[in-house]
């Protein structure tokens, strides 16, 4: 095979791996937003779901001692994901009860997360004697392909398709499942209208509060994956917070980039991954490596002025995206 | 039957609450905060009264430490004052991370090319200018877009924070790297570093300064009445004769040159060099500084005051009680929690379901008054 | 057909604390029919409808549905008892498609559906002649197709008795006459329908039977086969009540502002003001009359250059001075030249008042670009803040007072004020005495006339019709966007302004 082609494999394989993460963290955010929460709190989020999710798998194995690859994944899921949740929880209740501004409420709560995340992995490390080491054979729960071998020797397509570790299949499938439950349910259509007008949707009955707690706590959870999905597999299970930083704030970029629907997330977030990666892989004169990072937030902001100049109706944010509901302030 | 669907508690603005309530809730808010930063203390194992008497005497006790917690307020202020005419216009700027960054890079590219041709005063004043005009520039952007298709400022401003910051990147391992390979960029000159006074780089006077101007300019400005006028109502400034548009990109100019000034103040007079972290989060930090000072520009003092000694006095805990520093972020981020959530208390007034009745009727007999 | 009786009100009444907003009123209404309510502005006929679409409570008698007492809290019971109101604000999601809008909020546990929505949305288009696509979105359509999905989302929840509360004001002519089919059709179906309205040509085209009501009170119920327009108008406006408002004359009044063939379209295309053409003169107050929404808000940003005027001009003649153009002048400009607008809007604040400024930043609004200095001159503002809350006796604990928080007359007081002080030579107001009482509303009408007796040509909207003919020189009435005729307020009478106001006897203007 020409070296051209491996080379562009590899790529997408580095790409999708540095992918996944901002595929969790952009998934969450969506929803959020299309409850008309912006929540711009996801690099916290991220980070206390990073250290948590890893604290969570770190004890598991500690305690059990023989500890279950499967479990311990599940473990750092459910870990991040509570802890997502609870970091979101705090900024719904700031936002929608008590009616602050989601833009600084948004930023209290980055930095709120980002200390406690990197409080929980200094303290981690620090208690536990200067390393937290998880084992090899679990980290491979973790990093590996979850599909058997021959699969993946399959050439050109086996890579590309089947040597992903387990969270970015269970991210496509649940980009799926939020697409379809945006567009096809009931409690999407309704969880839409109350993003866009929730005037509308209160006079039509829907709880507007409700639907807004629900979709922010959830979002919330789903971006923590992200962060417990870098810190597992490209920072290789030890906490770190250089590399986990700005991962967020692309997450909440990558939302408008993908103008606000699930399933462009996903090559969204492999397309980001690439450029994050690129520099490592693809050297092209003239254009230097760290000028490839700027390039998805460039891009970002060509789609956000594109998308406004055009003034389409479909690829606006949501009309009520910011804005807090007091019913009687009509 | 009508009772049955009444809510338990119900809301209502409130139309006015006393002075002394008001700076009693947002005391207690600050108290709930320091209470609940305490709890975080003990679950670790740390006396609360000790931790807090370390962060007071560690940020403030000793000469050296005070100055070290000046130094973190400046920029923190100088900030909060940019971002207060922008917040003022609802618009929501959250860009001033990379107004400073902008700000800098331009002071620093005279601070490594023109230090040998010009004397301190004449160069740090280029820098200064310089840093302001890149910074209002790096603004100008998105209020263009924003006057012109309504393009979400919101949006748009973080992401121009990154890509400055990703330009600095290069800029380090790129054309003004110092030693090879070293992915740095080689300390100004001494010329193009800001004098001291008292201890601390000049910065603090020039932002001290900065608070009475934007105190000013707020208050007593046909620009800050412009700007006051288009927060509470595009339309009312239309029909005033304002030029909505102009005004935006004027005012989100300026802001963008104050951040940038501040970039300036941070890499000539603290740091000594440009570095991709020299804004460090404080562009997102000032913003709540703003806000919670209601966006007056004293109060902003007494805030940024706070957080730096949070911050500062969190280190001083970490080399004396080995706690994480990150606790001073934890402790901010409750404290903004708590200062962001009491405002509601203030706005709104709880009705209780039992209450009610009475207080309704005098609601309802109000507001016939207005719609007969 | 036989006669079932869809809803009775007996006896209702509404207090909002002293008003009464509805006093003692009785409607019925039979399956398979419709029934007009008219009334004027402010006579509470939304009021009374929203307690049918539980949205208010009665304070006094009873609903029956079907025979039967009912008790309405809700929109939900509303619903549950087959009741659907169409609000004049319609309730839509924009980026959604028009069955997506029908079933939101319904709270089925089955299985989302759209082909069968849709299929279902179909069948009531077909059954009542809409012509709607279901997939549409709201975005794409036209102001009748939205109030099209807003009917249908009422009939899709089984409603079989629809209000609708001044459905043809947002309409053009065949846009109501389709609507008025699909109303027939409804009719014919067994449904029962009341229309709020206070255009007479559609009473008499439409409906089965009038309940007019009259400053909350209930008038009575006519067949519309044995009434006629004249008759109603009657009915609707009342007899003249003498209201003493003193009415010196100006010797020699001069033209100030001549506008002819002035047309002018909104946002949505809509044709607002069509070929007005009249002259103003200084030294007169000119009242403008006409049913709400004919065009009287369009006429006056038109003038103060707020509206883009499409055709026409309007040409100002100030003292001592050439006359000159106002169309395609700014706000600023037209201003400065001697022209000033108090408009009251609905919500009274939002156009021409800061909400969260006192008395002196508001006048400021007024005077803030005066000087060459970058400072703002708060001591003159301050100053006639000062004047005016104590000449107008305005009602605040300080001139820093947020206005926001101010009672609506004062509000008012302050804005009517400003405008006044700003020595204009023409001084349009609109509503200027909307909601406030009595007293206040004579102090208004007083500082008016003072403004005439100096030689400015005063334009003044208003509702009341009474109010009208004892504080104007002349009245202008305005239809649809035209005028249909200019009176001699002195010898002119209610019932020629009613009138022309639905223009029914309507003649071309001057």
């Amino acid at each position: 095979m020409p070296e051209f082609v491996n080379l562009t494999i590899a790529l997408i394989v580095a790409a999708i791996t540095y992918g996944t993460p901002f595929l969790f963290g952009t998934l969450g955010e969506i929803l959020t937003e299309k409850s008309g929460n912006l929540n711009l709190g996801v690099e916290g989020i991220m980070f206390m779901g990073g250290a948590v999710g890893l604290g969570g798998v770190f004890y598991y194995e500690k305690l059990t001692g023989n500890a279950n690859g499967i479990v311990a994944v599940i473990v750092g899921i459910l870990c991040a994901f509570i802890a997502g949740c609870i970091a979101s929880l705090i900024f719904s209740f700031i936002t929608i009860t008590l009616r602050a501004n989601q833009n600084v409420t948004g930023l209290a709560l980055s930095i709120f997360g980002t200390g406690v995340g990197q409080f929980i992995g200094e303290y981690m490390r620090v208690s536990e004697g200067g390393y937290i080491a998880i084992s090899n054979s679990l980290k491979g729960f973790f990093q590996n392909s979850p599909f058997p071998a021959f699969l993946q020797e399959i050439p050109v397509v086996g890579p590309i398709l089947f040597s992903s570790s387990v969270f970015f299949y269970m991210g496509v499938v649940l980009a799926i499942a939020m697409h379809l439950f945006l567009k096809r349910s009931r409690k999407g259509l309704y969880l839409r209208s109350v993003g866009e007008s929730p005037a509308t949707a209160d006079a039509a009955g829907i709880n507007v509060t409700r639907y807004r707690y629900l979709a922010t706590v959830i979002g919330g959870g789903i971006s923590a994956i992200g962060g417990m999905v870098y810190i597992m597999t490209i920072a290789g299970c030890v906490w770190n917070h250089e590399g986990l930083s700005g991962v967020g704030w692309l997450a909440v970029a990558l939302v408008i980039f993908c103008l606000w629907r699930p399933l462009s997330s996903i090559w969204g977030s492999i397309l980001f991954g690439a450029l994050m990666i690129l520099y490592l892989r693809l050297n092209i004169p003239f254009i230097p490596m760290q000028i490839y990072k700027i390039l998805p937030y460039v891009v970002t902001v060509i789609v956000l002025i594109v998308s406004s100049m055009r003034n389409q109706k479909e690829n606006q944010p949501p009309e009520g995206l910011g804005l807090n509901y007091f019913r009687e302030e009509r | 039957m009508n009772k049955k669907h009444e809510p338990l508690i119900r809301l209502a603005k409130r139309e006015m609450m006393p002075k002394g309530q008001v700076w009693a809730i947002r005391i207690g808010s600050i108290l709930l905060a320091l209470l609940l930063g305490g709890f975080i203390l003990m679950a670790i194992g740390v006396n609360p009264i000790e931790a807090y008497g370390t962060i007071i005497s560690g940020s403030l006790g000793k000469k050296t430490a005070l100055r070290q917690t000046a130094k973190i307020a400046v920029p923190l202020l100088g900030c909060a004052l940019a971002i207060a005419p922008c917040f003022k216009m609802r618009f929501w700027n959250i860009g001033a991370e990379g107004q400073i960054t902008a700000g800098a890079i331009a002071a620093s590219y005279f601070a490594l090319y023109w230090a040998d041709k010009l004397p301190a005063l004449p160069l740090l004043v280029i820098m200064g200018a310089a840093g302001a005009i890149a910074g209002g520039i790096w603004a100008l952007i998105p209020a263009f877009f924003k006057a012109k298709w309504n393009t979400n400022e919101t949006l748009f401003t973080l992401m121009m924070n990154y890509i400055v910051i990703g330009i600095v990147r290069w800029l380090e391992g790129g054309p003004w790297e110092g030693r090879k390979g070293s992915q740095v960029i080689p300390q100004f000159a001494e010329n193009a570093c800001l004098p001291r006074v008292l201890g601390v780089h000049c910065g603090w006077i020039i932002v001290l300064i900065l608070v009475v101007l934007m105190h000013i300019y707020m208050r007593h400005t046909k620009h800050g009445y412009e700007i006051a006028v288009i927060g509470d109502s595009i339309n009312t400034a239309r029909y005033a004769g304002m030029n909505v548009g102009r005004i935006m990109m004027r005012t989100m100019f300026i802001s963008g040159a104050i951040s940038g000034l501040v970039g300036f103040i941070v890499a000539s007079g603290a740091n000594g060099t440009l570095y991709h972290g020299v804004a460090d989060g404080v562009g997102f930090t000032s913003i709540t500084v703003a806000w919670l000072a209601q966006l007056n520009a004293f109060a902003m003092v007494a805030i940024s005051g706070l957080l730096a000694v949070l911050t500062k006095g969190a280190e001083t805990l970490q080399t004396r009680l080995a706690v994480p520093a990150s606790i001073s972020e934890i402790i901010t981020g409750i404290l903004l929690f708590c200062m962001l959530g009491c405002e509601f208390f203030i706005n709104f007034r709880l009705i209780l379901r039992a209450k009610k009745q009475q207080k309704e009727a005098a609601a309802e007999g109000k507001e016939a008054n207005e719609n007969a | 057909m036989e006669t079932v009786c869809a809803i009775e009100l007996k006896n209702i009444t509404k207090r909002f604390g002293s008003v009464v907003a509805n006093d003692g009123i009785n409607l019925s209404l039979n399956r398979g029919e419709i029934l007009s309510l008219l009334g004027e502005n402010g006579s509470g006929k939304t009021t009374l409808m929203n307690m049918l679409s539980g949205i208010y409570y009665p304070d006094e008698g009873e609903i029956c549905v079907g025979g039967e007492k009912v008790t309405i809290s809700s929109p939900k019971d509303a619903f549950r008892y087959g009741i659907g109101m169409i609000h004049q604000h319609y309730k839509l999601v924009d980026v959604f498609t028009a069955a997506e809008n029908i079933v939101l909020g319904l709270d089925d546990e089955e299985k989302l559906d759209m082909n069968q929505t849709n299929a279902k949305v179909r069948a009531i288009c077909e059954k009542y002649g809409f012509d709607i696509d279901p997939t549409k979105k709201i975005y794409d359509m036209s102001v009748s197709q939205k109030q099209t999905v807003e009917i249908i989302k009422v009939l899709y929840r089984g409603a079989d008795i629809l209000i609708l509360d001044e459905p043809t004001a947002v309409l053009t002519p065949q846009e109501t006459d389709k609507l008025f089919a699909v109303l027939r059709n409804m009719r014919a179906d067994g449904k029962a329908i009341v229309i709020i309205t206070h255009k007479l040509h559609e009473v008499m085209a439409l409906s089965d039977k009038v309940a007019v009501l009259r400053k909350g009170k209930y008038i009575g119920t006519v067949n519309t086969a044995e009434t006629n327009p004249q008759a109603l108008t009657d009915m609707m406006v009342g007899h003249t009540v003498t209201l003493n408002i003193d009415r010196p004359t100006y010797e020699k009044p001069v033209p100030r502002l001549s506008l002819s063939g002035v047309s002018c379209f909104d946002a949505e295309g809509v044709k607002r003001l069509d070929d007005v053409s009249f002259t103003a003169m200084g030294g007169e107050i000119l009242g403008i009359a006409g049913v709400a929404g004919s065009g009287q808000r369009e006429l006056l940003e038109c003038i103060a250059g707020l509206h883009p005027v499409s055709s026409g001009s309007i040409m100002y003649t100030p003292d001592e001075a050439a006359p000159s153009d106002l169309v395609g002048k700014s706000p600023m400009q037209i201003r400065k030249s001697g022209v000033a607008m108090a408009f009251v809007p609905e919500d009274r604040l939002g156009m021409g008042l800061v909400g969260s400024m006192g008395m002196t930043g508001n006048m400021m609004l007024r005077s803030w670009r005066k000087g060459k200095s970058i400072f703002v001159n708060r001591k003159d503002p301050n100053k006639l803040a000062n004047q005016i809350w104590h000449d107008l006796e305005v009602v605040t604990p300080s001139t820093e007072f947020p206005v926001r928080r101010m009672s609506g007359g004062n509000v008012q007081k302050v804005l009517v004020g400003r405008e006044i002080a700003s020595a204009p030579s023409v001084l349009m107001t609109a509503y200027a005495v909307r909601g406030l009482d009595i007293n206040t509303s004579y102090t208004i009408y007083n500082l008016l006339t003072e403004q005439k007796m100096q030689g400015v040509a005063v334009v003044y909207v208003g509702e009341d019709l009474d109010v009208l003919l004892e504080l104007c020189d002349r009245i202008l009435v305005l239809c649809g966007g035209k005028v249909s005729g200019i009176v001699d307020a002195r010898t002119t009478t209610k019932e020629e302004v009613g009138l022309l106001m639905t223009r029914v006897g309507g003649k071309e203007a001057e």
